[in-house]
């Protein structure tokens, strides 16, 4: 397991560099328990189950209720340790880093008071990672490596991979995989659906459809002197407009998604020292992808001199102003050993240094693919934050080299079916995962994703991603993400990112023990929150 | 009268079924999938599992046999469950029903306590400075969007509360009925209702003032005044209480609209009102939601202009509906 060890001296060297800006009075002072925690969340869920649902909006008002095998190190939320919820101690791999027992605590209780066993989190990985016929599951992809789960007795769950895998103990960390009552799915396997009842920090009260969710305090957590809150309100508020308002008049003291720089300008400006700032770089990266199965995007030419005409370095600098983005990376979450550096970066198309030769470049291409005044039009997500303000920037980008550019912008489903059906010739889209895990991550590139739209197929690159998840070599998988990126976004240029987004939290400065992290999925139990009051 | 109504709720029929047809045909126009919305939002999406789920919300059937259910299902006033989040309808329109109801009242009050009095003087007093300040007010009630007006009360609650006691408060993002907690209701929609209301009363101020002009030059009016009768009284029981027709059925309009009109106000101030359902369901591609509101909708409507109609007999003893 060198690639946890590895993991854990990025860790090290993270936290060292990140100390002088965390070592302020928050970690100074001692935590006070009491208090409801106001929170508005953008959106609501459509369920209430963690195994089925992809989006923050579940995660941030459900996430309190529920245990998770292991975690990310609350103490170190932004950082790449995993550490235990439910189980005693992290395991060690067998049988040539095949086979992972975990011990699980004999102190838990679901909220109902009935014992939390190794069957109860058996069950809940059998239905994420081998669901029933009628069961959905998101992340089931994510756990291709996996061979079998087994309870052994009541305290043993034992997973067997089919080959090594570095992406294995990340996938079991998403938080999105809640551990449920087995007595409940054996009745009924959709009861989580519409129901809520977990053993995590908080007990389910009430929740009005459409308004908001409340949490109390659950006296029999397992980790004891948490929670500190005494609830909690999760609070759905679909306009942003409303929710800076919210935490500037004291209706909410923090929404965990993100702002926009204006509106964290808005607040610091009229709430002082009553409001902190917290920002990080997101585990989210803005795409463009051309749909391969129309002409002339099947040409790569084409593809590349999309990707030539784009000015990162300078893009970052000016929409990182007014939009959540920022960095400039590559396919890897910026600054993670598995990134590329900016030496390397700046090899790739639509990274070089000289924004002029690349755009030069991109004329010759489109002149050589008889496609010198390229018209499309771009299809995008009917969201501001990023996507319509960076979809408005490619598109002068793209003039610069004389392709004309149309803009339909579409609500959040229109848009979806319009991805799956192959609708558009170049669309915006995403690449937004939770744990920083460049091995899972990228598996978005891969053309059997679910979720490629570009509608392309690249034997050579699934052939690639695999190697990459079979070595535990850090040094290999290094060489092989770059090869592996390179195919991505230069030989074939399949896809191509813009920006990566950045994550800017504006909380009321009462709420203290939250730390940003480079997921808005990460870090959501709030049982280490405490309110300063 | 009892007949007259027997006819009108009669009449709700054929209106309610031609609604029915038209929502239903309408959403199915619309480009998308409510399970290609609830499973591929950010991931990936299994076909068999989008089968599935076409197969539980029904959205599978032929079109006819959808038809027929939504048929079925309003007659016995069963509109099934929200294709979005899997619960009872009417579970989820309960609350929010609550909600909207409160507020349209609290605005039509505010309306009334607003138009009828100032369109009353206003016209009584045509062409004076009264005249001219009522006016204008009823003008930039029209012309300003209840929604701004909303943003405004907020930012000047917001910016008045720290100016004035040093910290920044803003009126309840979160709904408790009324009996629950009288002062955290209030203190929430009073706020909405205000800035709909002025709206509203500022439609009514001006039909109130159109129709007593028109009423206080009737030959009747001329009369009682020939007759020496005090021009309060003749203001209050001869000209007000005709001039009222017009104004009591933009009234009756107003309180419908408001029912499941109220889009962008109920956003401002985060009520999870119907009209926020409404724009939800739409986006959802929930047509079991969509449905059922415009259904309900549109039972407020027909039942709001049979109220209107039978005021318009207490009010003018003329008219008489058994004819």
């Amino acid at each position: 397991m060198k690639a946890l060890h590895w993991k854990s001296a990025f860790s090290l060297l993270a936290a060292l560099l990140a100390a002088p800006l965390l070592a302020g009075p928050a970690l100074a002072d001692t935590p006070k328990t009491g208090g409801i925690l106001k929170f508005v969340v953008p959106d609501e869920p459509p369920s209430f189950d963690g195994h089925r649902e992809t989006t923050f909006a579940l995660v941030h008002p459900f996430a309190p209720f529920y245990s998770t095998l292991i975690r990310v190190d609350p103490q170190d939320p932004a950082g790449y340790n995993f550490v235990c919820d439910l189980c005693t101690g992290m395991p060690k791999p067998t049988d040539d880093g095949k086979t992972f027992t975990f011990k699980i605590r004999k102190d838990v209780k679901f909220h109902d008071g009935s014992p939390l066993t190794a069957k109860d989190v058996h069950a809940s990985f059998q239905r994420i990672i081998f669901p029933s016929q009628g069961v959905s599951s998101a992340r089931k992809a994510q756990f291709a490596m996996v061979d079998s789960v087994s309870a052994t007795d009541d305290e043993t769950v034992v997973f067997k991979l089919k080959h090594p895998s570095g992406a294995f103990i990340a996938s079991v960390a998403t938080p999105f995989n809640f551990i449920y009552s087995k007595a409940k799915l054996d009745a009924d396997q959709h009861w989580y659906e519409k129901n809520v009842m977990g053993s995590g920090p908080f007990v389910f009260e009430t929740r009005q459809a459409g308004a908001l969710v409340k949490g109390k305090r659950n006296p029999d957590y397992y980790h004891k002197g948490l929670p500190y809150l005494d609830g909690f309100e999760a609070i759905f508020a679909k306009t942003q407009t409303l929710r800076v308002q919210a935490i500037r008049g004291d209706q909410a003291a923090i929404e965990f998604r993100g702002l926009p720089p204006k509106s964290r300008d808005d607040l610091v400006a009229a709430l002082g020292k009553d409001i902190t700032v917290q920002e990080s770089d997101w585990n989210c990266s803005l795409l463009v992808t051309a749909n391969h199965s129309k002409k002339p995007f099947d040409d790569v030419r084409v593809r590349r001199a999309l990707t030539l005409a784009v000015d990162r370095w300078g893009g970052s600098k000016d929409l990182s102003k007014i939009a959540i983005v920022k960095a400039v990376g590559g396919i890897v979450f910026p600054g993670h050993p598995l990134a590329a550096t900016k030496a390397e970066l700046e090899k790739l198309p639509g990274y070089w240094p000289d924004i002029n030769k690349s755009r030069a470049e991109a004329k010759r291409l489109l002149q050589e693919a008889g496609v010198a005044d390229l018209k499309f039009t771009l299809l995008n997500r009917g969201v501001d934050q990023p996507y319509t303000i960076v979809g408005t920037w490619l598109i002068d980008q793209w003039k610069q080299v004389g392709i004309t550019v149309d803009q339909k912008v579409e609500a959040t489903g229109p848009f979806f079916a319009s991805l799956n059906a192959g609708n558009f010739d170049v669309t915006v889209e995403f690449n937004c995962q939770s744990i920083v895990n460049p091995l899972v991550d990228v598996s978005r590139f891969r053309p059997d994703a679910g979720d490629q739209y570009g509608k392309f197929q690249d034997a050579e690159l699934i052939k690639m991603h695999d190697a990459m998840n079979k070595t535990a070599d850090e040094a290999e998988q290094r060489r092989l993400m770059r090869a592996y990126e390179k195919r991505v976004l230069e030989d074939e240029a399949h896809t191509s990112v813009t920006l990566w987004w950045y994550r800017i939290i504006a909380h009321r400065s009462y709420m203290k023990g939250w730390k940003v992290t480079p997921s808005h999925y990460l870090n959501q139990d709030l049982a280490q929150v405490w309110l300063d009051k | 009268m009892l007949r007259y109504i027997v006819k009108r709720v009669l009449l709700m029929i054929p209106t309610l079924l031609g609604a029915a047809v038209l929502v239903f045909v309408l959403m199915r126009l619309i480009p998308g999938d409510v399970c290609v919305l609830r499973l591929a939002t950010g991931g990936g999406m299994d076909p068999q599992v989008l089968q599935n789920c076409r197969a539980e919300i029904g959205t599978d059937q032929p079109m006819w046999v959808q038809f027929w259910t939504f048929i079925k299902g309003l007659v016995v006033l069963d509109f099934g469950k929200s294709m979005w989040t899997g619960r009872e309808i009417s579970e989820e329109v309960g609350l929010r029903f609550q909600l909207s109801l409160q507020v349209a009242i609290m605005a039509t009050i505010t309306a009334i306590l607003l138009a009828i009095p100032l369109g009353t003087i206003s016209a009584v007093k045509q062409n004076t400075w009264i005249d001219y300040v009522v006016r204008a007010f009823s003008i930039a009630g029209v012309a300003m969007p209840s929604f701004w007006l909303g943003i405004l009360i907020i930012l000047g609650i917001l910016i008045t509360s720290k100016a004035w006691f040093g910290v920044s408060w803003m009126p309840p993002i979160t709904y408790v009925p009324i009996w629950v907690d009288p002062v955290h209701n209030l203190s929430m929609l009073i706020w909405p209702a205000l800035a709909t209301g002025y709206r509203y009363s500022a439609v009514a101020t001006r039909m109130t003032r159109s129709a007593m002009l028109e009423v206080l030059r009737e030959d009747y009016v001329r009369t009682a005044r020939a007759k020496g009768v005090f021009q309060r009284l003749i203001v209050r029981r001869h000209a007000l209480r005709n001039a009222l027709l017009p104004v009591i059925t933009i009234i009756g309009i107003e309180f419908a609209f408001l029912m499941g009109g109220l889009v962008v106000t109920e956003q401002v101030f985060n009520l999870n009102g119907l009209g926020k359902l409404f724009v939800e369901s739409v986006s959802n591609q929930d047509y079991n939601m969509t449905q059922a509101l415009v259904m309900l909708v549109v039972g407020i409507f027909a039942f709001t202009n049979l109220v209107v109609d039978i005021f318009y007999a207490w009010l003018d003893p003329r008219i008489r509906y058994n004819r």
